[in-house]
């Protein structure tokens, strides 16, 4: 792999709080290489603001390898960046051009205020998973593991779903600021498996009504969250949401 | 002296003994008493969902916007229990036995041997908590190798076994918050314990997003903060993992536990350049089909697919025959370290060794070809399919590494260098999980306790989800169970007005150094004080520099640092700045800690003390014991030795020929 430097321009999302209006500033990077991460780039340019006396970028990150769902940014416009099933801190500089600009901002949904510049509050997702994202067993009241045999197949469609990082990425680059996606690849993942089975109607109920209140938005279809997902759970969920709750709705005790 | 109250008895019978005869408190009194929980990480969210289960008031706290994003999340290869589902041999006492000898006999057997027995229960509460583990056709649960083990006892999801398993905690955490049990405070950070009359009574915290100071009453506290590798500044460590919640414990009177006891991961992407900010593991699971090898040749500058097979050192192979490839980590680091040194290294820094997947992509394919029962299959072919299998298996894996590096590893072997990833030491804690200072607990990764001078693949999650779901619920009882006469104490208390103000008055003096240096460019030359003179391989000459120059960069830090932005608002170069400051008072007593021991054990290596052929060289006639620090102040710590006995095993020369 060829590597090279490059000079870049930034113009990143300011905002000092939430009760901010915001706005952007431009800065310039010099030298940036290649090999760097995208979060490295931006580590350069808060050192280089430290050093100059003035306040460093916010933005949240922290495993640094695609796991963690804390990493946001609104790439050029894209959640995540140009990148296929990528998070932000995956993406490398390699991705970008000597004398590029490129533009910064945070995730934009009502459900996820801003709380200073690239940093967004992402507690509604929590508050999503505690109306129903779970299977209701204490500990110590499990049977032996392989008591009871799950077809590999929908086993690991459940994997699929359950990959999801909770990144809001999906809400981000939907018009609807919908978080259908990321709702429905908790329903999937437990409603695959037989141990979420006794709640798979009241779950996926729950989670909807929590998801409305949190004032998200409906989902339309348009498939952007599937698109920019860096986890690249599939639209299929959102079928299979659709009909649990179809179906949860018409047989749910009155 | 330190009493580690292992129970008498059978080492068989003493967890059940215990449990049998600890105390106990009734449903009434739980929701009387007040728990709190430090760390949402597997250890945290396994320990606070089931004691909220219980009925004990919990309240949460961790520095990430959500429990879900703990550090645990990261972990990728696998969860070892003894269950001996693949018939292969295993057993309890076998895991105890691969865990005590990985840990080149330096933990105890008592902690050991209940850890194996209680892991059985962890998968089965995971797959009930609907965590979809890999599964074999037939839909039974899927096994695969890790190092230092002769057994497939390691379950796993793909390459992200940790997230699935803390989803698994976190959703049961989320399921007792809904209930009303636990309270949740996201981005907040514990900055200090409040002790009163002896006993842990609450906590310090700061809400990041406000940069508030909150005061928080608990019967107990239980400390439940990972591992403090980034110390070193580069590990494989999540960014903001820190040692602070445990630091300010030891200053408070809690000891710490063999505190230079650090793991080196064998197989990590090399570092590229001085922008790097951390390091990416590439799990041990790999280890199962990759084969490790360097050029036989010195400064062979060719690409590896034009180094011809009976040109390449598969050296793994060749010292440890009967483990190969899967030789413990402290073992395949320090022979990666080795080739290296002597010039053998490959990629363009010669700081790295291939992990090669071509054979294991040929074997495969062969395995497909007769499975699917296919006729006149061409080399590509086989190729193709075998990388399929080789997809599933470590898919997300091969994936990071190209982003990362932008190589393709189903064509190249990848290249790979040992890295920081995991602190064995902590906080020093009893049989029951409890630190020197009553009331006040470590679990997880934060306690230095089960893994000795090595910890094996797989069994810090074991470990974790030991700790929260199956021990400290019994043991807490065993103190709270005396607690019931005494009342919430008020958080107008001189203690937490006190410790308040501590925290405030260090806030604003780190505030008004105003010098000129960033918090980041300080613990870099950390690090690499720390990686050069106490990392891979120690020697008394540089341990004793590195403590002159880390005392010299503390009074730096404190005279020179320039922290950004306002003390009342989020500002994370200012909770930067104050875990920097506790990794540089932690890695001068790691190095002291180095120092004091004579002799090689596991991860701690010191070159005076290797065997002729290069081995760890353990002195059991003076070192059998757990080194545990009392702070006595700024630069000064007292030794207290916890003596360790092996009643059922016989510590002898690890040998993995
Ligand atoms: C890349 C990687 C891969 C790994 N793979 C494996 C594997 O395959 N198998 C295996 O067994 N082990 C593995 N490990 C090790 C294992 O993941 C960790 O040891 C384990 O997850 C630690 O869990 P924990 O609950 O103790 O701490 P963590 O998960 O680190 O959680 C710490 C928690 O404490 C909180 N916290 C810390 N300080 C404070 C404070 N001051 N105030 C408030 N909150 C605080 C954090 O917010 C977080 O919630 C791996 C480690 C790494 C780095
Ligand atoms: S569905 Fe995808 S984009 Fe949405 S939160 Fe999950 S991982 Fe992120
Ligand atoms: S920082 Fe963890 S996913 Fe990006």
């Amino acid at each position: 792999m060829e590597h090279y430097n490059m000079n870049l321009t930034l113009k990143v999302w300011r905002q000092k709080n939430k009760e901010d209006k915001g706005g952007f500033q431009t800065f310039q990077v010099k030298d940036i290489s290649s090999e760097m991460s995208f979060l490295e780039m931006l580590d350069i340019l808060n050192e280089q603001l430290i050093n100059e006396g003035k306040d460093a970028i916010a933005f949240d990150h922290d495993c640094r390898e695609g796991i963690c769902g804390t990493c946001s940014l609104y790439i050029n416009g894209k959640p995540h960046g140009e990148w296929k099933g990528n998070t932000t801190c995956q993406l490398h500089m390699r991705a970008f051009k000597d004398g590029e600009t490129i533009t910064i901002e945070p995730w934009r949904a009502n459900a996820f205020p801003v709380i200073k510049d690239l940093v967004v509050d992402r507690s509604s997702f929590d508050r999503i998973i505690q109306a129903g994202g779970y299977v209701s067993v204490n500990t110590g009241n499990a049977m032996d593991g392989n008591c009871l045999p799950i077809d590999k197949n929908r086993a690991d469609d459940s994997f699929a779903a359950a990959m999801c990082i909770g990144c809001g990425a999906c809400v981000a680059a939907c018009k609807n600021s919908s978080a259908m996606l990321f709702v429905s690849a908790k329903v999937s993942h437990l409603a695959l498996l037989p141990q979420g089975e006794p709640e798979k109607r009241s779950r996926v109920m729950n989670m909807i009504a929590q998801m409305d209140k949190e004032g998200f938005g409906a989902c339309t279809n348009t498939g952007a969250c599937e698109a920019t997902c860096p986890k690249e759970i599939s639209l299929s969920n959102i079928s299979r949401l659709n009909k649990e709750y179809l179906f949860a709705s018409l047989t749910a005790d009155k | 002296m330190l009493d580690a109250k292992i129970p008498a008895g059978e080492l068989n019978n003493k967890w059940t003994d215990y449990k049998g005869h600890c105390k106990l408190v009734n449903p009434a009194n739980k929701r009387k008493l007040e728990v709190i929980v430090v760390g949402t990480g597997l250890a945290g969210a396994s320990a606070a969902a089931t004691l909220g289960e219980l009925g004990y008031k919990v309240k949460t706290f961790c520095f990430q916007d959500s429990p879900r994003r703990a550090h645990s999340i990261a972990a990728q290869g696998g969860i070892n229990a003894a269950k001996n589902y693949q018939n292969d041999g295993d057993s309890v006492f076998r895991l105890f036995y691969d865990t005590i000898k990985g840990g080149d006999y330096r933990a105890r057997e008592g902690n050991v041997h209940r850890l194996s027995e209680v892991s059985g229960a962890i998968i089965d509460q995971c797959v009930a908590q609907g965590v979809p583990f890999a599964r074999e056709y037939g839909g039974l649960l899927s096994n695969r190798s890790f190092g230092g083990t002769q057994v497939q006892r390691t379950f796993y999801a793909a390459g992200q076994t940790g997230q699935q398993l803390l989803i698994g905690a976190y959703q049961a955490l989320e399921r007792q918050i809904s209930l009303g049990n636990v309270t949740q405070y996201s981005r907040h950070e514990m900055l200090d314990v409040v002790v009163i009359d002896g006993k842990t009574r609450g906590i310090i915290a700061k809400d990041l997003v406000t940069g508030k100071l909150e005061r928080h009453f608990g019967h107990a506290v239980l400390l439940c903060t990972g591992g403090y590798g980034n110390v070193f500044y580069l590990s494989t460590n999540a960014m903001a993992s820190n040692a602070t919640a445990i630091w300010k414990a030891h200053r408070k009177g809690a000891f710490m536990g063999n505190p230079c006891f650090t793991q080196i991961h064998p197989t990590c992407i090399p570092v590229s350049g001085d922008h790097q900010s951390k390091l990416t593991l590439m799990s041990e699971s790999l280890r199962n089909d990759g084969r490790i090898w360097v050029p036989k040749a010195k400064n062979d500058t060719r690409k590896a697919i034009d180094i011809p097979e009976e040109e390449r050192d598969y050296y793994l192979e060749r010292r440890y025959p009967a483990f190969g490839n899967l030789v413990p980590r402290d073992v395949a680091s320090r022979a990666a370290k080795e080739r290296c040194d002597e010039g053998y290294g490959v990629g363009s820094s010669k700081q790295a060794v291939y992990l090669d997947f071509s054979a294991a992509i040929v074997r495969y394919g062969k395995i497909e070809v007769s499975k699917q029962g296919l006729e006149n299959i061409t080399e590509d072919q086989i190729i193709v399919l075998g990388k399929e299998v080789v997809k599933e298996k470590y898919g997300n894996l091969f994936d990071m590494y190209e982003k990362i590096t932008g190589e393709n590893p189903y064509e190249l072997p990848m290249r790979i260098y040992p890295a920081v990833h995991y602190t064995m030491g902590g906080l020093w804690v009893d049989y029951e999980l409890m630190t020197t200072v009553p009331g006040l607990y470590a679990l997880g990764e934060a306690n230095f306790s089960d893994h000795g001078a090595n910890r094996l693949g797989a069994s810090a999650l074991m470990q974790g989800l030991a700790d929260g779901y199956f021990v400290i619920p019994y043991t807490i009882g065993n103190f709270l169970a005396d607690e019931i006469y005494n009342k919430p104490i008020t958080v107008d208390h001189p203690a937490f007005v006190e410790a308040e103000k501590t925290v405030s008055d260090r806030l604003n003096t780190l505030m008004n150094v105003k010098g000129k240096q960033s918090v980041e460019s300080l613990h870099k030359r950390l690090g690499k004080i720390m990686w050069e003179k106490c990392g891979m391989a120690r020697n008394a000459e540089g341990l004793k520099q590195a403590i002159v120059e880390i005392q010299q960069l503390k009074k730096e830090f404190w005279s020179d640092v320039k922290i950004p932005g306002e003390i009342n608002e989020f500002n994370p170069e200012l909770d930067k700045a104050g875990r920097v400051a506790d990794f540089i008072e932690l890695g001068e007593l790691m190095c002291i800690d180095a120092l004091n021991r004579e002799e090689s054990c596991g991860g701690h290596f010191r070159e005076e003390h290797q065997t002729e052929e290069g081995e760890a060289l353990r002195h059991d006639d003076k070192f059998m014991y757990v080194s545990t620090w009392e702070s006595k102040g700024e630069h000064e710590w007292e030794l207290h030795k916890e003596e360790l006995k092996y009643d059922v095993i016989k510590p002898s020369q690890r040998n993995y020929k």
